[in-house]
């Protein structure tokens, strides 16, 4: 078995974080995994992605190729688009759905949602989510709960736990309010 | 066996590490920022008391390290593709003084130019050089590499030439771990003819260098990581021949995996140099055509061409199989191999390009809003700029930059400019940038007494690769009053919208002044600000 996940969003938006966790994860389940991120000058304010793979086989390329994504999980919707070349047939698209305008030449916010909404996809407010629960930092989590029923080489409580895992040494208060969010993620997907 | 999962860039630091470095010497610069930063924080490198503090620039790193050789002990030096270029009189000659302890070179090269102004090949300098070059395909040989090319060096007293590329250098994966060596002793060189290269004893180096290609060659011969694999596919295709090097073996891989051809296939992985040339002609045996694949130039694709003859066909880069420029990718690669990845999707309609630009709050905001009002006032200024976070100042809504080279360019092109009869010749340079090469331009400015205005857009930090330190630190006013700029114009001022006025005033004066002037507006990185807030929170 085998997921090719592309995470996405703009530079800050903390998906590498989401990487982390699910790179833990297929740690702890002896799952192969590659995992590509962009550093450097497209941090600032610009777009960033992640190619994550799982596998229980060999991965040879360290990049998804063309039409075989499984899942694009994104920080931002017309970052989930940019990437739509690479998703697959069976390919979904997980993602926030309030845009981040830091450019003059967005595009038209209704069409972007109509051509998302004509897309395999599950979206939600996740900032809303989190600053419901009075976390706004963990939205990436609401993220991550989202998409983790689709992730299914590991199980939505392999993830979960290693949310736990990661964010241990921040004491349990912060443990607390990501699994919330994390949960929260994973109830408002179903 | 323990695993970790380590970025390309940490499996050569870790490597390293466990190979009994003595002290890594780099300068920041993506894609290669992050093996000095792993050693920098690594446990077990603080219990080695591995020296990792950032060097001023790749020059002098590539000194320091072979001042370490000399003495015996093992010595890494790191840089991105460009950093080969202002280190290679020290690189290429210390081929020809050879080593004493240990050293490798690691170049990370940036196909596709993700955050570089070029894509130049870093597998030509060690051609160059003629030393040894190591290009691991994978996290785990980068790691395992690094053990082999230390022994490499030592056994040939050459320094060895690591490469790795953007894609391998930023990409993550799980790496077994061996046990860890001793550091060399202090043990410093008795044989000064070798280490002082007056002509007479040049030559017989270099004959002996010349002499040591044939063992090079056998090095590779020997090497595991280089090797032959055949995969086949039916009985029926036809055999068809690959040379990879480096990652490019992995999207070979990944394209023969997905079952979508009846050919089979006899590979040459190749992960080091020289050439394996007996491969090349095993290979060139079996099959009708042979395909190169390698990430950056073309460089053994040529020498395949050389050794097989003009008759014989090879494809890659400079046939249009591949293409000529940019990285490989899974895509590109597949269609080399007569395999199509094709898109369920086209692409969005929906859709803008999201460049980067600079952090709202950024002190080079400020400067380049001031410079824009002031520039504005006269017919025929130019802003010269330089490598760093504010070269995004040549992008909208600043477009506020001419030129942006290399480290330091920025300096010598305003003064060349002004030379040239320009005014107003201007120059906008980072604080980091200007130590790593701006100094000696300003030097020549200064000589000349030219008609330059110098920015020096002073954040305290290496921003741009993410916030490393600075080697000129609170040394800036003097560096400049050193060189022998007139003290009457160096002028620092904080870079704050409430400022304006007085930066744009500061700017006019030091323009209409006729002669070498320095403004340093100077304000943290906020970047580097807030993380320093964050560590004195935690302390507190």
């Amino acid at each position: 078995m085998k997921k090719d996940i592309i995470l996405c969003g703009v530079g800050g938006q903390g998906i590498l974080s989401i990487a982390t966790i699910i790179g833990e994860a297929a740690t702890e389940a002896g799952i192969q995994l590659k995992q590509a991120e962009v550093h450097g000058m497209s941090q600032r304010g610009g777009d960033v992605q992640s190619n994550l793979r799982l596998s229980t086989d060999t991965i040879w390329s360290d990049q998804i190729p063309t039409g075989q994504t499984d899942v694009i999980i994104s920080m931002e919707p017309m970052e989930a688009l940019r990437y739509l070349p690479y998703l697959g047939p069976k390919g979904v698209i997980v993602t926030s759905s309030k845009t981040f305008v830091n450019i003059p030449n967005y595009p038209d916010e209704a069409a972007l949602k109509a051509e998302l909404a004509d897309l395999p996809n599950v979206q939600l407010e996740i900032e809303e989510i989190a600053a419901e629960l009075k976390s706004p930092k963990s939205a990436n989590m609401v993220l991550l709960g989202m998409a983790a029923p689709y992730i299914e080489i590991l199980s939505v409580e392999q993830l979960r736990k290693a949310v736990s895992v990661i964010f241990a040494r921040k004491g349990e208060a912060v443990v607390e309010a990501n699994l919330k969010a994390f949960d929260r993620g994973v109830e408002a997907a179903k | 066996m323990e695993k970790r999962l380590l970025l390309g860039d940490e499996a050569v630091a870790l490597g390293a590490i466990h190979a009994g470095l003595s002290g890594v010497y780099a300068y920041p610069g993506t894609p290669s920022t992050e093996i000095t930063e792993f050693i920098q924080t690594n446990k077990e490198a603080k219990e080695r008391n591995i020296r990792s503090r950032w060097c001023t620039n790749e020059k002098t790193a590539m000194e320091a390290a072979l001042g370490m050789s000399y003495c015996g002990k093992r010595a890494l030096v790191c840089m991105k593709h460009v950093g080969m270029n202002v280190c290679a009189d020290a690189f290429v000659n210390s081929a020809v003084t050879g080593v004493n302890g240990g050293v490798v070179v690691l170049a990370a090269d940036d196909p596709s130019m993700h955050s570089s102004q070029n894509e130049q090949d870093s597998r030509f300098y060690g051609k160059f050089a003629m030393v040894p070059v190591f290009e691991p395909s994978n996290q785990q040989e980068a790691y395992d590499m690094m053990s082999r090319a230390f022994d490499l060096s030592e056994k040939l007293h050459e320094p060895v030439l690591m490469r790795v590329v953007t894609r391998l250098a930023h990409s993550r994966a799980a790496v077994e771990i061996r046990q860890a060596k001793q550091q060399n002793a202090l043990n410093p060189s008795t044989d000064n003819s070798h280490w002082v290269l007056l002509p007479g004893n040049a030559r017989r180096n270099y004959a002996e260098l010349i002499q040591k290609q044939g063992d090079m060659l056998q090095a590779s011969y020997d090497a595991e990581t280089n090797d032959m694999i055949s995969i086949s596919n039916s009985d029926k295709g036809s055999w068809k021949g690959v040379v990879a090097c480096g990652i490019g073996y992995n999207y070979v891989r990944e394209a023969l995996a997905s079952g979508a051809t009846d050919d089979n296939f006899a590979i040459l992985k190749v992960t080091q140099y020289p050439l394996p040339e007996d491969g090349v002609r095993q290979l060139a045996q079996m099959c009708s055509e042979i395909l190169v694949v390698e990430d950056g130039q073309p460089v053994v694709e040529d020498d395949v061409k050389k050794l097989l003859g003009a008759d014989f066909k090879v494809e890659g880069r400079l046939t249009g199989r591949l293409p000529r420029a940019g990285e490989l990718n899974p895509d590109n690669v597949a269609l080399g191999l007569g395999m199509e990845n094709k898109p369920v999707y086209d692409t969005a309609k929906n859709l803008a390009p999201r460049p980067p630009q600079l952090c709202q709050g950024c002190g080079h905001r400020d400067v380049y809003t001031a410079l824009g009002e002031v520039v504005k006032e006269y017919e025929n200024a130019r802003v010269f700029g330089d490598i760093g976070c504010y070269t995004l100042g040549a992008l909208p809504p600043f477009k506020a930059l001419a030129s942006c080279v290399d480290m330091g360019a920025s300096i010598t092109m305003a003064k060349g400019a002004a030379d040239a009869g320009l005014w107003p010749a201007i120059a906008v340079i980072g604080d980091s940038t200007f130590t790593h090469s701006g100094m000696t331009g300003l030097l020549d400015a200064v000589n000349d007494n030219s008609n330059v205005t110098i920015i020096i857009s002073d954040n305290l930090t290496t921003g741009m690769t993410g916030g490393q330190d600075s080697a000129g630190l609170n040394k800036y006013e003097a560096i400049c009053l050193g060189l022998g700029v007139d003290p009457d114009h160096v002028k620092v001022v904080v870079p704050l919208p409430k400022n304006m006025p007085e930066i744009t005033q500061t700017l006019r004066d030091e323009i209409n002044y006729k002669g070498v002037s320095v403004i340093i507006p100077r304000r943290e990185c906020i970047q580097t600000a807030a993380r320093h807030a964050r560590e004195k929170a935690k302390k507190q």
